[in-house]
């Protein structure tokens, strides 16, 4: 650096006292060890039980990878045709693939094989289980807000490629479930506008279902998928290392400090333990409870199907979607003929439309709506204070008329379940599911916004006449009462120590013209901001009284202007 | 919805005002006072707690050692018993090995690592001094390049760029061959034996009694060498026989059944599952994957579910010698729709 005079090399003063102390140090020296430590060792992290679901997906993501690991040892990825001579009695000579061979083999034969598979199918619904209730925790809490808009995309991109890891792996052991599977998912491909049909045989090698679809998957499902996955945990981390976590509102909490534990010792023991603990937790389930018993199934045959057969959960809202088109809508066929000057084109809407427009729906509307909520209230402030759910009571609202939406597309994939346990017309639960994918929503937005906006308004009721104790006094005049206790300081900032956005007028722009961006802007403004209740403010604390906060729309028609 | 924030929530004292509201806002009391667990004042208790925190060890320590009894110890035969009894085992070994780890440690966190919360500042993540220390360095990098100078060179690579990665998308094109008309023909052709699935044996007419029905295979399936399982998945069919007048054929269709024995494509044409469940009374075929149900007396008519098509009907006779045979192939493509299907 100095060039007014030499200066020897770099060399430390310091001389390690242990052998420990030498080979710590001599790795220090040529990492930079001691800074990382000095940086991160006492690093704040929030605590709260649902930043738990986070931690749940990662944890079930390396206890995939260190069971899949063990699998491809005996897994054999091929479609060669081969007759079955193992222990299992009831398949003993029968024509199979060499895949599914292996898998019986893994099962029945290595010791801890059928463990292994078991820790490996329930990790992955575990995995995917994690990614989504993560997501919809970070979403109801406006966590995707500035500065983390970027990471929420990033988790939309895990939900995606954890969903895609499991397909792939799910269609693996080449039994007669996953074959029905792969072959729906030829038959979705095939219903594609102009490159369907070409798309189906690259992908299949040819007519479905070939001999190269395994393997072509096996290589996706342990290689391509799980790197991009660990891609994407890696920018997820760095990110939450960049933004620091976010923590829940609370007296002492704001958005210019982190509350919490530091790393180490606290937050790195109860995070790694927790690591034990879920892995104890997946080990168990797999000891108890089996998992997809391929040897019941058989090997694939185009032939045979058994009724009521269910994809892995998270691949239910596809199916669901899938089952809950008609193929008729009033006497109009839902597969058009498209004339055109070299013949007639089939475009199938009905495998075609439900295959796309849901998830199109549900995808685009999450990777945009941070962006939504940030035009409509032009916040550009960095938020590190969540929300409490109820403090946003429209967000709130979209966020469960979505989870209906997606949950009654995953319902329907088990409407032949439905109708035999509950003993009612296959028909007619399909008909229900049908009305409910379009009214459930919007109920589920109406009745959550109302709860959530009771629930601020009991907040403002606490917060001012205190809570209730119990304990009735009757008055002299002959009035009974109940004796209110007002809360301490720290307990009420918690229900008052929020934002509560008004509605905006659209800006006129430069030449005094409110556009018509401007317009919607302030249209969404009002649809999310009109029905409001105010935090108690400490002038209302003092007088002594409170008025109903709600500022309704249905209020608001009784008043006259 | 417009006019509504015109006037109610200014004439409601329950809504913060803009500008009023910095006043008349509870201020942040700070974190709350911290409270002492038991076992930061009892000694007792914090050494009841360590105990707690080693018996929870020993618990996984006992838990590898039982996966090491059921892993050497249980032999695998024919049967299901012992491997259950291993899987359990060794699984259950697993689970207590972790979850005494885990939990011992949150334990001994919870109950003996000190819990106070601490307060920490954020930090801007990106200061002004370094943004313009950044813009000043991409400026200079740029200068330094000189593309914006040499416009031959940026619109040339610009060019190269755009075209180098088609390579890369045209050597996928061998994946597979070109779907041709592939999807269009199947095994079955005229005088091809209807036989039983999966043994092959061929079916004569008179087996086939009212109210019954089976599932079938072209006779020469069974003597493909190759592509068996793609040619099955076309060609499989449902063989039903029911009473001549329940059945209603159109015009031109009226002789390809055979005494009230018709024979449909299994294969759905929804998504292609196999349209495997026949209901015998109500003479509905339901395709167990999606529900779409056909009708037989309709033709196999779309009577509920998402299908659109009916099922292909396969035209079936009578050879010489008693047999179910095929007429033809089916007169249209069999499973899902596809673009070029027409």
């Amino acid at each position: 650096m100095s060039t007014t005079q030499q200066t020897p090399a770099q060399e430390t003063p310091f001389v390690p006292a242990t052998a420990t102390g030498r080979i710590t140090n001599f790795v220090d020296e040529r990492v930079g060890g001691s800074g990382i430590l000095r940086e991160f060792g006492r690093k704040v992290f929030p605590d709260h039980w649902s930043f738990m679901f986070g931690e749940v997906a990662l944890y079930s993501f390396v206890i995939l990878l260190l069971s899949g690991t063990f699998l491809t040892f005996f897994f054999d990825p091929s479609m060669a045709e081969t007759h079955y001579s193992g222990p299992y009695v009831p398949l003993k000579g029968v024509e199979m693939s060499v895949a599914y061979d292996s898998t019986l083999r893994l099962s029945f034969e290595v010791r801890g094989g059928l463990f292994m598979r078991q820790v490996h199918h329930w990790s992955a619904l575990l995995f995917v289980a994690a990614v989504s209730v993560h997501m919809l925790r970070v979403f109801f809490t406006g966590a995707f807000r500035k500065p983390r808009e970027l990471n929420w995309v990033v988790g939309g991109v895990l939900l995606i490629l954890s969903m895609a890891a499991g397909f792939t792996g799910y269609s693996l052991p080449d039994d007669l479930l996953s074959g029905n599977g792969l072959r729906i998912i030829d038959g979705v491909v095939k219903s594609i506008p102009v490159i369907g049909t070409y798309i189906s045989f690259f992908l299949f090698g040819g007519e479905f279902p070939g001999t190269a679809i395994i393997g072509r998957l096996y290589m996706l499902h342990i290689m391509l998928v799980p790197a991009m996955i660990l891609l994407m945990i890696a920018i997820h981390l760095f990110m939450v290392v960049v933004h620091k976590h976010t923590q829940y509102p609370g007296p002492g909490r704001n958005d210019r400090n982190v509350v919490g534990y530091p790393l180490g010792p606290v937050y790195a023991a109860k995070a790694g333990g927790f690591f034990f603990i879920m892995f104890g937790i997946i080990a168990f389930i797999s000891a108890t409870f089996q998992i997809n018993p391929v040897w019941n199934y058989g090997p694939y045959d185009p032939s045979p199907v058994s009724a009521g057969t269910q994809p892995d959960w998270y691949i239910g809202w596809v199916d669901g979607a899938l089952r809950l088109m008609p193929g008729w809508v009033f006497n109009i066929p839902m597969e058009w003929h498209i004339p055109f000057p070299w013949g007639t084109n089939t475009l199938s809407m009905n495998v075609l439309a439900p295959a796309l427009i849901p998830a199109g729906i549900v995808f685009t509307l999450l990777f945009i709506y941070p962006w939504i909520e940030r035009w409509v209230t032009r916040d550009n402030r960095e938020h590190h204070v969540l929300d409490r759910p109820r403090n946003a009571p429209t967000r709130t609202a979209i966020g469960v008329a979505g989870f209906i939406f997606y949950c009654v597309m995953w319902a329907a994939a088990s409407s032949d379940l439905i109708a035999t346990h509950f003993e009612v017309s296959l028909n007619d639960a399909l008909y229900w599911m049908r009305a409910l994918f379009i009214v459930g929503p919007i109920l589920g937005f109406i009745i959550t916004k109302r709860v959530a906006l009771a629930l601020q308004r009991k907040d403002r009721e606490i917060a001012l006449h205190g809570r209730e104790t119990g304990r009735i006094v009757r008055l002299p005049h002959g009035e009974f009462q109940e004796i209110h206790a007002q809360l301490d300081d720290y307990k009420r900032y918690k229900l008052v120590g929020f934002e509560s956005p008004v509605p905006e007028e659209g800006i006129p722009n430069e030449n005094g013209i409110v556009t018509k961006k401007e317009n919607l802007r302030s249209k969404l403004s009002s649809f999310f901001f009109e029905d409001r209740v105010a935090p108690a403010a400490p002038s209302e604390l003092e007088a002594g009284h409170h008025h109903e906060a709600i500022t309704a729309a249905d209020d608001d028609k009784a008043i006259t202007h | 919805m417009g006019n509504h924030s015109d006037g109610s929530p200014t004439s409601s004292d329950a809504v913060a005002k803009a500008g009023h509201e910095e006043v008349d806002k509870f201020q942040d009391p700070g974190l709350p006072p911290h409270r002492l667990r038991l076992a930061d004042t009892d000694p007792k208790a914090a050494k009841r707690a360590e105990r707690q925190v080693a018996w929870l060890f020993i618990i996984s320590i006992v838990g590898t050692l039982l996966f090491f009894v059921a892993y050497f110890g249980i032999r695998l035969d024919d049967t299901f018993g012992p491997l259950r009894l291993q899987n359990t085992l060794l699984g259950l070994g697993v689970a207590f090995a972790m979850l005494g780890i885990g939990t011992g440690i949150v334990h001994w966190a919870r109950a003996l690592m000190p819990d106070h919360e601490v307060a920490e500042e954020r930090h801007a993540i990106r200061s002004e001094e370094d943004r313009l220390a950044a813009v000043q360095i991409v400026d200079d990098i740029l200068d330094e390049t000189g593309i914006k100078r040499r416009p031959l060179i940026r619109n040339t690579l610009i060019g190269a760029v755009a075209l180098a990665p088609l390579p890369a998308i045209a050597i996928f094109r061998d994946l597979g061959p070109l779907p041709g008309d592939s999807l269009r023909h199947t095994l079955w052709k005229e005088g091809e034996r209807l036989a039983r699935d999966p043994d092959g044996t061929p079916i004569k007419a008179s087996d086939v009694t009212i109210g019954s029905a089976f599932h079938v295979i072209p006779e020469s399936l069974n003597s493909l060498t190759e592509g068996k399982i793609a040619a099955k998945a076309k060609a499989v069919v449902l063989l039903m026989r029911l009473n001549p007048e329940d059945l209603n054929p159109s015009q031109g269709r009226e002789d390809w059944g055979y005494n009230g024995i018709v024979a449909y494509s299994k294969i759905c044409t929804h998504v292609g599952c196999p349209v495997a469940l026949y209901e015998q009374q109500t003479h509905h075929l339901l395709c167990p994957c999606h529900q779409s149900t056909f009708d037989l007396t309709q033709e196999c008519k779309v009577i509920f579910g998402p299908a659109v098509r009916p099922l292909p009907q396969l035209p079936i006779a009578v050879d010489a010698d008693g047999y179910l045979v095929a007429q033809s192939d089916f007169h249209e493509p069999v499973g899902p729709s596809f673009w070029e299907r027409g």
